[in-house]
C-alpha cells in the first residue's frame, strides 16, 4: 500500500504547532523511520496517520487511492505498536493477538489459524496461553508486534517500539525487528529518537525537527550528504568546527585546515572517524580523555577549537593523557553546511 | 516482648479500645439468645427470640435485601459508565461533577432526606413507593461505586489501551465492553460490596423516607429498640450482625485488592 | 458514534440522576428555609434564639471531645499495630474495624447495653450508674463510631512513614518521646487533621446514635428532626440542615484534600 500525505498539519488546542504542513509519500513495502528529538512532532505525525489525531483542515491522508482523512482509527485498518505496548491485561497472549481478527468478525477457525501462524512467525508459540503480566519486556514487545500484524493491516505503525527495553535487549531486538518487518513484507512507519535504530531498521529515514521533515533519504545519504547543520549533528553526531572561514581556508584555535570548497556563508562539520592523530598534522591539541572501546579508542582532545572534540584511534601507540598531539582532518570529509539564519 | 513502658501503655490503650468496641457487641449477641437477660445466662439459652424476630420483622429483612440488590443494579447502571466518562475526560468539569455527586458523603442523610421530601413529598404515588427509599440509598451509595471504579481506571493507562483496541478495529462500545469493564472488575467488585453493605445498614435517610408499610431492617431495629423487650431487640441486632459482618469482611478484602491493583 | 459522544453519553445517566435527586432537592430545601414566616431571618434565629445557639454549642463541644478522644485512642492503637507484629494482631485489628458497618442506631443500642438501666456498668458497680441517655453516653456512642474510621486513616499514613526517619532521629540522639514529637507526629499530621475533620463532621451530623440516645439532649440532628416532625417548623429544619450540611461538607473537603481518602461518613 502507498501512503500519501499532503499539507497535513496539527495545531493543538493551546495554539502549539506540533506539526507544520507536511507532505510525505511512503511506497508499497517501504519501511520509513521518522527520526528526531523529543517534541519534534514525529509522534504527532504518526498518530495523525493512524487516525488517533485529527489533522488541521486542509490536510489529506491517502491510503492508495482512498481518502482516509475522515475515517476513525478503528476503520483505517492500520496496525499499531505502542510505546507502552498497550497489551490488554485482561486477555492472554493468544486473545490479545486474536482481538483484531475478532473485531473483523472472522470465523473462529480462521482466527485460530491466523493467530497460530503469527505466533509461529514471532516465535511466541510457547507463550500463547500466558497472561500478559507473566511476560518479559522483550516478549511483550513481540506480542505487541504480533497483535498489530495479525489482522493484516494496510499499514504498520510503530511508536518508539524499543524504547521501553533495557540497552542490551534493545540492540538484539533491533535486528530481530528489522528481520521480522521484512518477513512481513508490509509498508511500515516507525518513530524513534535513536539514530542507530532508524539506520538499522529503515529503508528510508525522515529526519524531523520543530514540526517538519527537514531531510529524507537513505541512511547513507543522510550520513554523507546532510542538508543542514541539524541533520549533520543529529545523524552520526558530526562536530561543529567553529572558527574563521576565509574562502576555502578555515582558521581554528589549534591551526588551519583546507575546506573542500569556498565556505563563505557556511559552517564546517566533521565526524570523529575523520579526525586522525598524525605527527605531521596541521592541527595541535592536548589529550583529555582516552576511552578503550574494544576495537578502538575514543580520544577526547582539547585546544583544537574552544570545545573538546573527539577522535577515533585504532593504532597501537595509545596517546597519553595530557600529551600534546598533532591531528589532520581530510579536506574531503569536511561537511560544508549553510549557517543557520 | 512488650518490655518498654511506652509499649505497655500503647498495648493498654489498644486493648481498652478493643474491649470498648467488643464487649457491648458480645453482650448484644448473648442477650439475643438468653431466656431472661435480667436474670443472666443462668436462665438458659434459647432461639425463641430469634424466631420471634423472624415472625415480627421478616418483611423488613426482605425489604432491605431487595433494596440492596436494586440499589446495586441502579448504582452499576449509573456508576459504571459515569466512572468511565470521568476517567476519560479528566479536567475541572469532571472534578466538579465528582465533587458534586460526593455531597451525600458529607451532607448528613437527614438533610438530604429533608430535601427529597420537600421536592417529592407531595407526589404521593412516588412518596409511598419503595422506589422513594431506593432513591435515597442510590444517592448515598453512588459516590462509593463511582470512586471505587474510578480509582482502578485512573491507575491504568486507559487511553493507550483504548487506542490499542481502536487500532485493531474496536468501536467505542466494543472497547468499553472488552477492555474497560474487564479491567475495572476489581473496582466494580469492591464498589458493589460497599454499596450492598451500606444499603443494608442505611438508617439516617431511610428513617425519614420510610412509610409504616415500608420498614427496612435498620428502621425495624430502631423500632424494636424503642418498643420491644431487650431480648428481642438484641436478637434482631444479632440477625443484623449475621448479615452485615460477612459483607463487611468481603468488602474490606475486595477494597484492599482493588487498592493493590490501583497502585 | 464518535468517541467523544460515547464518553458524554456515559455521563448522561449520572447527570440526570444527580440533577433530579440531588441538585433540585437541595435547591428546594434552600428555598424552603427562606419561605417561612421570618424569611431570611431564620438564619439569624439560629444564633439569636437560645434554644438553637445552645444546641449548636453543645453539638460542637460533644463533637470536639469525640474528635480528640478518637484521635488519641486511634493514633496510639494505630501506631502500635503498625509498628509491632505479634500473634493476635490481626484479631485486634478486626475487632477495631468491625464497627465500620454498624449504623448509628445499632451503636446507640450497644451504648444502652453498656450504660443503660439494664446495662453492664449498672450491674457490676454498686449504686445506680446509668449514663447511656446523658451527654456522656452520646459522647461514647460517637467515639464508638469514630474509632474505626480514624484508625484506618492513621494506619494507612503510618504504614507510609519511612521507619528510617525514626532510626535516623535515634542515631542523632533523640529519645523515644522526641522521636514521637519531632518525627512521627509531623509525618502523621495531614492524616490526623483529615481523620479529625471526618470524626468531627460525622459527630456533628450523626442522627442514628442521637435518635436512640439523645431523647432528652438537644443536638442539631435531633432538633432538625423534632422541628420537622413535631413542630412542623419546616423553615427552621431546612435552615439548620443547610448550615449543618455546609459545615460538614467544608470539613470533609479539607479532609480529602489532605489525605485523599474517603471513609464512609454517614451510617
Amino acid at each position: 500500500m502507498t501512503l500519501n500525505l499532503t499539507t497535513t498539519a496539527k495545531t493543538f488546542g493551546d495554539g502549539t504547532k506540533a506539526l507544520l504542513p507536511t507532505n510525505l509519500k511512503v511506497n508499497t513495502g517501504e519501511i520509513v523511520s521518522l527520526l528526531g528529538p523529543s517534541g519534534c512532532g514525529k509522534t504527532t505525525l504518526l498518530r495523525i496517520i493512524a487516525g488517533l489525531e485529527t489533522p488541521d483542515p486542509g490536510g489529506k491522508i491517502w491510503f492508495d487511492s482512498d481518502d482516509v482523512t475522515d475515517l476513525p482509527v478503528e476503520r483505517r485498518q492500520v496496525g499499531m505498536v505502542f510505546q507502552s505496548y498497550a497489551l490488554f491485561p485482561n486477555m492472554s497472549v493468544r486473545a490479545n493477538i486474536g482481538y483484531g481478527l475478532k473485531m473483523k468478525k472472522l470465523p473462529k477457525a480462521d482466527i485460530e489459524a491466523r493467530v497460530s501462524e503469527v505466533l509461529e512467525m514471532c516465535q511466541l508459540n510457547d507463550y500463547a496461553q500466558r497472561a500478559i503480566t507473566a511476560l518479559s519486556g522483550g516478549q511483550r514487545q513481540r506480542v505487541a508486534l504480533a497483535r498489530a500484524i495479525a489482522p493484516r493491516p494496510r499499514l504498520l505503525l510503530l511508536d518508539e517500539p524499543l524504547s521501553a527495553l533495557d540497552a542490551a535487549l534493545r540492540e538484539t531486538l533491533r535486528d530481530e525487528l528489522a528481520i521480522l518487518l521484512r518477513k512481513f513484507n508490509i509498508t511500515a512507519i516507525f518513530v524513534t529518537h535513536d539514530q542507530n535504530e532508524a539506520m538499522a531498521i529503515a529503508d528510508r529515514v525522515a529526519v524531523m525537527s520543530h514540526g517538519e521533515i527537514v531531510q529524507s533519504g537513505t541512511p547513507e545519504e543522510l550520513y554523507r550528504k546532510p542538508n543542514s547543520t541539524f541533520v549533520a549533528s543529529f545523524v552520526g553526531s558530526a562536530m561543529h568546527l567553529a572558527g574563521e572561514i576565509n574562502g576555502s581556508k578555515l582558521k581554528l584555535k589549534g591551526g588551519e585546515v583546507s575546506l573542500p570548497a569556498d565556505g563563505t556563508g557556511c559552517e564546517a562539520f566533521v565526524r570523529a572517524e575523520n579526525i586522525q592523530i598524525n605527527k605531521n598534522g596541521s592541527l595541535s591539541g592536548y589529550v583529555d580523555t582516552v576511552t578503550f572501546l574494544g576495537t578502538h579508542y575514543r580520544v577526547g582532545i582539547s585546544g583544537v577549537i574552544s570545545e573538546p572534540i573527539t577522535s577515533i584511534f585504532s593504532g597501537n601507540k595509545v596517546p597519553k593523557l595530557g600529551e600534546k598531539i598533532r591531528l589532520t582532518i581530510e579536506t574531503q570529509s569536511i561537511l560544508l553546511l549553510p549557517s543557520k539564519a | 516482648m512488650f518490655r518498654s513502658k511506652t509499649k505497655l501503655l500503647q498495648l493498654t490503650v489498644t486493648l481498652t479500645a478493643c474491649a470498648f468496641l467488643l464487649i457491648p457487641t458480645l453482650m448484644s449477641v448473648l442477650a439475643g439468645v438468653t431466656v431472661n437477660y435480667f436474670k443472666g445466662v443462668s436462665s438458659g439459652l434459647t432461639f425463641k427470640w430469634v424466631l420471634n424476630v423472624w415472625e415480627l420483622y421478616a418483611d423488613s429483612i426482605f425489604l432491605s435485601l431487595w433494596l440492596a440488590i436494586a440499589c446495586l443494579i441502579v448504582t452499576l447502571i449509573i456508576g459504571l459508565p459515569a466512572a468511565y466518562g470521568l476517567a476519560r475526560h479528566p479536567g475541572w468539569l469532571s472534578r466538579l461533577l465528582e465533587e458534586f455527586i460526593s455531597l451525600p458523603l458529607a451532607v448528613p442523610g437527614l438533610a438530604l432526606a429533608l430535601a427529597l421530601l420537600q421536592l417529592y413529598g407531595t407526589l404521593s404515588g412516588f412518596r409511598t413507593s419503595w422506589t422513594f427509599i431506593l432513591v435515597g440509598h442510590v444517592l448515598y451509595t453512588l459516590p462509593f461505586m463511582v470512586r471505587s471504579i474510578l480509582a482502578v481506571l485512573a491507575a491504568m493507562d486507559l487511553k493507550t489501551l483504548e487506542e490499542g483496541a481502536a487500532s485493531l478495529g474496536a468501536s467505542p462500545w466494543q472497547r468499553f465492553r472488552d477492555i474497560v469493564v474487564p479491567n475495572a472488575m476489581p473496582g466494580i467488585l469492591a464498589g458493589a460490596l460497599t454499596v450492598v453493605t451500606l444499603s443494608i445498614g442505611e438508617f439516617n435517610l431511610t428513617w425519614m423516607l420510610h412509610t409504616p408499610y415500608l420498614k427496612t431492617l435498620p428502621v425495624g431495629l430502631a423500632d424494636s429498640y424503642a418498643s420491644m423487650r431487650l431480648e428481642i431487640a438484641s436478637a434482631y441486632t444479632l440477625v443484623f450482625f449475621v448479615l452485615i459482618v460477612p459483607l463487611l469482611m468481603a468488602m474490606q478484602w475486595a477494597s484492599a485488592r482493588a487498592q493493590r491493583i490501583a497502585q | 458514534m464518535t468517541n467523544r459522544t460515547f464518553v458524554l453519553t456515559c455521563l448522561t445517566p449520572l447527570l440526570i440522576f444527580s440533577l433530579a435527586f440531588l441538585a433540585f432537592p437541595l435547591m428546594r430545601l434552600f428555598l424552603a428555609s427562606v419561605e417561612g414566616d421570618n424569611g431570611w431571618a431564620v438564619y439569624l434565629d439560629i444564633i439569636r434564639k437560645p434554644r438553637y445557639i445552645n444546641t449548636l454549642v453543645l453539638t460542637v463541644l460533644v463533637s470536639l471531645a469525640t474528635t480528640f478522644a478518637a484521635l488519641a485512642v486511634s493514633t496510639t492503637a494505630g501506631m502500635f499495630l503498625v509498628r509491632n507484629k505479634f500473634r493476635g494482631r490481626n484479631i485486634l485489628l478486626s475487632i477495631l474495624t468491625l464497627p465500620l458497618a454498624f449504623p448509628g442506631v445499632v451503636i446507640g443500642f450497644l451504648i444502652i447495653l453498656l450504660g443503660g438501666r439494664q446495662g453492664l456498668i449498672n450491674q457490676i458497680t454498686p449504686g445506680h450508674v446509668v449514663f447511656a441517655y446523658s451527654v456522656l453516653g452520646l459522647f461514647l456512642g460517637y467515639l464508638y463510631f469514630s474509632i474505626p474510621r480514624v484508625l484506618l486513616t492513621v494506619m494507612a499514613a503510618a504504614e507510609k512513614l519511612d521507619p528510617a526517619l525514626e532510626e535516623a532521629a535515634r542515631t542523632l540522639g533523640a529519645n523515644p518521646f522526641r522521636v514521637v514529637v519531632d518525627v512521627i507526629l509531623p509525618g502523621l499530621m495531614p492524616s490526623l487533621i483529615a481523620s479529625g475533620a471526618i470524626a468531627f463532621a460525622t459527630a456533628m451530623g450523626a442522627f442514628g446514635t442521637a435518635f436512640t440516645l439523645a431523647t432528652n439532649i438537644d443536638v442539631i440532628p435531633m432538633v432538625i428532626y423534632t422541628e420537622f416532625t413535631l413542630s412542623a417548623n419546616i423553615a427552621m429544619a431546612a435552615a439548620l440542615s443547610i448550615v449543618l450540611g455546609i459545615v460538614t461538607w467544608i470539613l470533609l473537603l479539607i479532609a480529602r484534600s489532605l489525605s485523599g481518602t474517603t471513609v464512609a461518613a454517614g451510617g
